[in-house]
């Protein structure tokens, strides 16, 4: 290996070598009391089990830089601080003003990790005072939680790494008050980064050994194979390509930054090899061979679909762009993206998850000629909060990654100003090793811009490559490849990082000006590989390109070119711009305080050229780039399992059933996560996620309507049940489906107008040692894909994105957890008309109830099966042609104003379902089971409980009783009880003999104290 | 007069949008969302308008505490090329006795500016905007009670308002119970949170959702032409953003038209 330095262009100093520091602490006036450290108090208890007196808070804020006094004090009193309510002190302990605590403990964030606040307080200190040099003064922040009680240092340091500090991207220090006392405070903390070495290009020989091929591959976290390596390693032995490369400047060997690039191009993560592979499935009967899953069943479901649809087809982009694009009205469009955020939030499920929502809001603002925001989506699963068990190694608990991720995307959603309107959230113990992060963001576009199409892209040689948005640092260096590995014990701590809402939120505001000005030519999306990964794949528009790292603005000092081609620095947008609308384009860009600066151009050579200065670092020929990488072969291989049934429950658990699953964390209420998320900014809310009486009733799907001088609505809605997986994906895939269908379909929304988004979350289907049973695993992903091709054509809804996370274990040691195969699917839809939407809740008594769709002994894999400690084999089965005409005929019924109440019927069951529309309705009903409709007599086990999908829950009033019969002839449905004054859920089964009889109030109250923090 | 209304959004404003679309349902001639950078670099100017709408959002991130960076912005900052701070804008603006409707993000800025509740005409900032007791932000739907002696023109008629709240930091506090004293006797309180009843201030949680004392919901400035408020009269402009419009009777119109509609009444015949 030989190493080449070279001497780069002479880069500012972004610090004084020598720093002034000043330390402002502030903390809340007494009478004011401290809600924030409150709330540590009461996490350290829930948390940890240990108990404190009481927590208070204080914000440090380390400023850098010379300052007077009286600018000391002006910052103290006046910026950083609110006179109402806070107290500060300069260059002194604001703890030790006091003595009533017993302990300190400090944390900041780690040299490069984002310090939002700290960003924001610089800029502030730049306007408050004046000054214009941003080089000479920065402000870093941290936080001192003061902890008063009986408690020892092992305590203390355990509510530090278990609670208030992540040690990857945070430091901590812990001092008792005597020793505070005795060092009299802290000094100012400064993390800057300091990397004084020059910027070095490596260049690396691939003529070694295969051993050492997979070495080098491991060692730089490349994550490619021995066979990937190789092509690498028989491509630079072509004569034509050491030619070429030679003109260049470049050698025999292979840059840093081009093996870095092709690792990110060629990751699981960005060229999806499993779902591109050519795949030898055994179904336990025969053999098949699948050329690819994605081109065969989800690609060509999607053309068939269109292709039945006929002139009725709206989709105008699909899979080609970094989100999907269907036709809203004549004058709109709609963009539809959602995401996974797994793997960082595993590791910091705050920064994980922020940077999950904020990143996929990039996606459809880059999709097409770019698109304004008008919504956000969020699934969770996560391992149960209350878990019990010893964690294994590097695992957060469940209930520190629920808290974390909610927060990140509290932060990320609502600072946006984007309404998140819908979501849930699954808990398995399964998602120990690695939780799920499902993002899901959608906007809207006009169809023209000046006469012009919106929805595609185009480039042409000499345009200019844009970067706009934040800066580049280390973090997020590896995130493409991190995501396609399993998480272990070398998980790099660089792809960690954290999301600026209001950096990319200002980047948003000026790019939509620049938008419907038409100052820019196309637009894309800085996410996985970073700029390798935007400009490599627009690239493909022109023909090639030829950018300058060194003109790229950076965070700090010291990095590698081919850190700042792969960094995944968030809050970037790529863009190209006509030289002539350059200048308009920059200035428009300094006006409205965003970033933006040329750093090459697109090109016709062919090549994906990157220089630094005048030194080439890569030089690779685009076609190698994007189709040098052959396709995978695997082998999948089909074991129907089988598992224990249970006995038929007693009686007296039926009578008691209902009341233990509203407590199941599945099914129980979400609404203290729920309601920290707006989902009414914007203005359009229509369907909200709670509804009923006292507005607490779970809404099944959301409606808004994007467009405020309009009627038209965008219907929103998901699916997801990887429980079922363990008896067969084929049928999980199709109950997901029709779970999000009708889930839309309960509120109002038709078949004829509802596109889809499959999500997929699989273990490692690829066999190896550490993995034996990958051929297993594959072949539950293709039979999650058939059953996605069978029932998107049948109900004739087209998927138009998606995305796979194909790595979604843990491995340290000998333990290993996988999580169990989950596809989300979320559902967008268009709905002519928001006043015809319904809600789940009984409206008044007297209304009549019926039950649409046929219940079966379904019982497999059921959230009642999992209560009794059993799986199963009897999966619900989705017959898909029945589900349509009943579709088509509850949303003619809907249409016409004949429904008072719709509800899906899901995780649960009819009891379930029957319960949350009573209590939602704040009424009661009589209901009589034998009136459900079945095709052989069910027992009354199954009755409740079986989770047969296609069903809903309806009531009607009874003036319209007949009408919405004849609006559902040719389906099946039962009448099969009324709505009542009483608030009671009465609920009779065989023979009409009472089995539960309970008061709404209480079902309720059980149904909303399982997750109350 | 015509009613010329200007809706400033930037640096993390996300409620322009709805702000305007209720400035044009409320009849107002003109209604403009403009970014703040357009008033720094002098393009437009708060002068040549007469309801100034200061909507909801997460200036800055809310880093330094709600709105508090933004404040200092405006504080701070002079039109690009000029001697004329931005601020001095704002202070003819209120001079001159013209409307200015604030929520959420807007209340906590004028707030922090000290432009409410200016009593005794002083830009002392007295009362602040901060954490909700619950310690979390939260997306409820609120009764609030109107003060009827209230100067407030935005409120006058009312009886009650229904509307969402969306904040982490609203409860309202003052700096000492002398100002407190004072913002009550001039009634500046212009709405309480209450039981449903519309009647009833409450501290009790969820009906006051953040802890406010006095159960302080809004205030305005003596003259009645400033409005502050943490909920948001914007997201209720159409029965559908009712939460329980599917199973209630209400009117096409949306409770938080009405404080738009008093607005633009006034400013067409008073300014």
């Amino acid at each position: 290996m030989r190493v080449a330095a070279f001497v780069p262009k002479v880069l500012k100093g972004i610090l004084p070598t020598l720093l002034m520091a000043h330390r402002i602490e502030i903390g809340f006036q007494d009478k004011i009391g401290d809600v924030l450290g409150e709330g540590v108090k009461r996490r350290i208890n829930e948390h940890l089990g240990i108990s404190v007196v009481a927590v208070r808070v204080v914000d440090v804020y380390s400023i850098v830089g010379e300052l007077s006094p009286h600018e000391l004090e002006y910052l103290a009193s006046s910026v950083f601080s609110d006179p109402v309510i806070h107290t500060y002190t300069i260059d002194a302990p604001l703890a030790l003003r006091k003595d009533n605590f017993s302990w300190i403990i400090e944390v900041g964030f780690l040299p490069g990790v984002t310090d939002n606040v700290g960003k924001t307080a610089s800029e502030a200190l730049l306007t408050a005072l004046k000054k214009s040099d941003d080089q000479l003064f920065r402000v870093f922040t941290s936080k001192q939680y003061l902890l008063q009680g009986n408690i020892g240092r092992s305590d203390v340091a355990h509510i530090a790494s278990g609670l208030l500090a992540n040690k990857l991207v945070e430091k901590y220090g812990i001092f008792s008050l005597e020793e505070y006392r005795e060092k009299g405070g802290n000094k100012p903390y400064i993390p800057l980064v300091s990397e004084n070495k020059a910027p070095l290009v490596e260049e690396i020989s691939l003529e070694i050994s295969d051993a050492d091929l997979v070495a080098l591959s491991r060692k730089r976290l490349l994550s490619l194979s021995l066979e990937e390596m190789k092509i690498l390693q028989e491509h630079l032995r072509l004569p034509a390509v050491i030619e070429r490369r030679a003109q260049f400047g470049l050698g025999k060997n292979i840059t840093d930054a081009e093996l870095e690039c092709l690792a990110q191009t060629w990751s699981e993560h960005c060229k999806h090899k499993i779902f591109n592979a050519v795949i030898d499935y055994h179904d336990g009967k025969m053999r098949h061979e699948i050329n690819s899953l994605f081109a065969t069943f989800i690609k060509g479901a999607t053309q068939r679909v269109r292709e039945e649809k006929g002139e009725r087809d709206f989709c105008l982009s699909v899979f080609v762009d970094n989100a999907g694009i269907i036709s809203f009205d004549e004058e709109y469009n709609i963009v539809f993206k959602v995401e996974t955020h797994n793997s960082p939030s595993a590791l910091d499920p705050y920064g994980g998850a922020l940077t999950g929502i904020v990143g996929v809001n990039r996606d459809p603002f880059g999709t097409g000629i770019g698109a304004k925001l008008i919504f956000n989506t969020d699934v969770f699963c996560f391992a149960p909060p209350d878990y019990q068990q010893t964690l294994p190694e590097r695992i957060l608990h469940p209930r520190r990654i629920f808290e974390g991720v909610r927060e990140g995307v509290e932060h990320g959603g609502n600072k946006s100003g984007i309404p998140t309107i819908n979501g849930c959230i699954v808990f398995d113990e399964r998602f120990l090793g690695k939780p799920l992060v499902y993002c899901g963001t959608g906007g809207i576009m006009p169809k023209r811009i000046n006469g012009k199409d919106t929805h595609g892209k185009e480039i042409y040689p000499g345009d200019v490559v844009v970067m706009v948005g934040g800066r580049i640092g280390k973090d997020g260096i590896h995130g493409a490849t991190f995501s396609s590995e399993e998480l272990h014990e070398g998980s790099p701590v660089s792809a960690v990082q954290i999301g600026d809402p209001i950096t990319q939120k200002k980047m948003t505001d000026f790019l939509l000006v620049a938008r419907d000005k038409e100052l820019y030519r196309c637009i894309t999306d800085n996410g996985a590989g970073g700029l390798s990964s935007s400009v490599g794949e627009t690239a493909r528009l022109a023909g090639g390109c030829d950018l300058d790292l060194l003109l790229a603005p950076l965070k700090y000092h010291g990095l590698n070119p081919w850190e700042i081609l792969i960094s995944e620095s968030q809050e970037r947008m790529t863009l190209a711009v006509e030289v002539s609308k350059l200048e308009n384009f920059l200035s428009l860009a300094k006006k409205m305080d965003v970033e933006a600066t040329a750093i090459g151009h697109y090109t016709d050579s062919g090549y994906f050229h990157i220089r630094y200065g005048k030194k080439t670092v890569v030089f690779i020929a685009m076609d190698f780039l994007h189709e040098g990488l052959p396709q995978m072969r695997l082998r999948a291989l089909w074991q129907q399992p089988s598992h224990k049934e249970p006995p038929p429950a007693s009686r007296d658990e039926l009578a008691s059933g209902l009341k233990r699953l509203l407590a199941r964390q599945n099914i129980c209420s979400k609404e203290s996560t729920v309601r920290r998320y707006d989902h009414e900014v914007q203005g359009g809310s229509v369907i909200k996620p709670f509804t009923g009486e006292n507005n607490d009733g779970p809404s099944d799907a959301a409606v808004i309507r994007p467009l405020l001088d309009s009627y038209a609505g965008v219907v929103v809605s998901n699916g997801i049940c990887p429980r079922y997986s363990d008896i067969d994906t084929y049928h999980m895939a199709a109950c997901a489906l029709d779970e999000a269908i009708r889930n839309a379909v309960a509120v109002g929304a038709s078949l004829e107008h509802l596109a889809c988004l499959d999500n997929f979350c699989w273990c490692d289907p690829v066999v190896s040692e550490r993995n034996p049973d990958g051929e297993y695993k594959l072949a539950q992903l293709v039979r999650a894909n058939q059953a996605l091709y069978d029932y998107t054509v049948a109900f004739g809804t087209p998927c138009i994105s998606g995305k796979d996370s194909m790595k979604n274990d843990y491995q340290i040691g000998t333990k290993k957890i996988s999580i169990p195969p989950t596809l989300l699917f979320s559902v967008i839809g268009k709905m002519v008309d928001v006043r015809l939407s319904v809600t789940m809740d009984f409206k008044k008594a007297g209304d009549i109830i019926y039950i649409l769709g046929e219940t079966h002994e379904e019982l497999g894999g059921s959230e009642w099966y999992a209560l009794r400690g059993y799986i199963g084999n009897k999966v619900p089965v989705v017959n898909a042609t029945k589900a349509k005409k009943m579709y088509n005929a509850l949303h003619g019924a809907i249409s016409a104003g004949l429904v008072a109440s719709a509800h899906d019927c899901s995780d649960g069951g009819l009891a379930v379902a029957l319960a949350e529309s009573v209590f939602a309705g704040g009424l009661g009903a009589n209901i009589y089971l034998t009136a459900v409709p079945q095709l052989v007599a069910l027992p009354e086990e199954a009755l409740l409980f079986s989770e047969s999908a296609s069903r809903f829950v309806i009531s009607v009033a009874p003036e319209n009783k007949d009408r919405f019969e004849v609006a559902l002839q040719g389906c099946s449905f039962g009448e099969v009880g009324v709505v009542t004054e009483e608030k009671m859920l009465q609920i009779y089964g065989l023979a009409d003999k009472p089995l539960i009889m309970e008061s709404t109030a209480e079902l309720k109250r059980i149904w909303q104290a399982t997750l109350t923090f | 007069m015509a009613v010329k209304a200007i809706i400033i959004t930037g640096n993390g404003t996300n409620c322009e949008v709805e702000m305007r679309q209720a400035c044009i349902l409320a009849g107002a001639d003109k209604a403009d969302i403009v970014h703040i950078s357009s008033l720094l670099h002098g393009e437009v100017r708060l002068d040549d308008y007469n309801f100034l709408n200061l909507p909801g959002g997460f200036l800055d991130g809310d880093d330094l505490g709600a709105a508090k960076a933004a404040a200092n912005r405006i504080r701070h900052s002079s039109v690009f090329g000029t001697q004329e701070l931005l601020l001095e804008q704002f202070t003819r603006f209120i001079a001159a006795g013209k409307l200015i409707l604030a929520v959420c993000n807007g209340f906590q800025l004028l707030v922090k500016l000290g432009f409410l509740p200016l009593l005794n005409g002083s830009y002392d900032q007295i009362a602040t905007l901060t954490n909700n007791d619950s310690g979390k932000f939260e997306d409820r739907w609120v009764s609030l009670q109107v003060n009827s002696s209230s100067p407030c023109i935005f409120t006058r008629g009312l009886a009650g308002l229904y509307l969402p709240v969306r904040h982490g930091e609203g409860k309202f506090v003052t700096r000492d119970a002398e100002s407190l004293e004072g913002i009550e006797k001039n009634n500046l309180v212009a709405l309480r949170y209450s039981r449903a009843d519309f009647l009833s201030p409450t501290m009790e949680y969820p009906y006051n959702p953040n802890g406010a004392v006095n159960a302080i919901a809004g205030i305005c400035s003596p003259s009645g032409r400033i409005l502050g408020l943490m909920p948001h009269p914007e997201a209720y402009l159409h029965y559908t953003n009712h939460p329980r419009w599917t199973r209630e009777r209400l009117p096409e119109e949306g409770m938080g038209l009405l404080l738009f509609k008093n607005a633009v009444a006034f400013a067409r015949t008073e300014l």
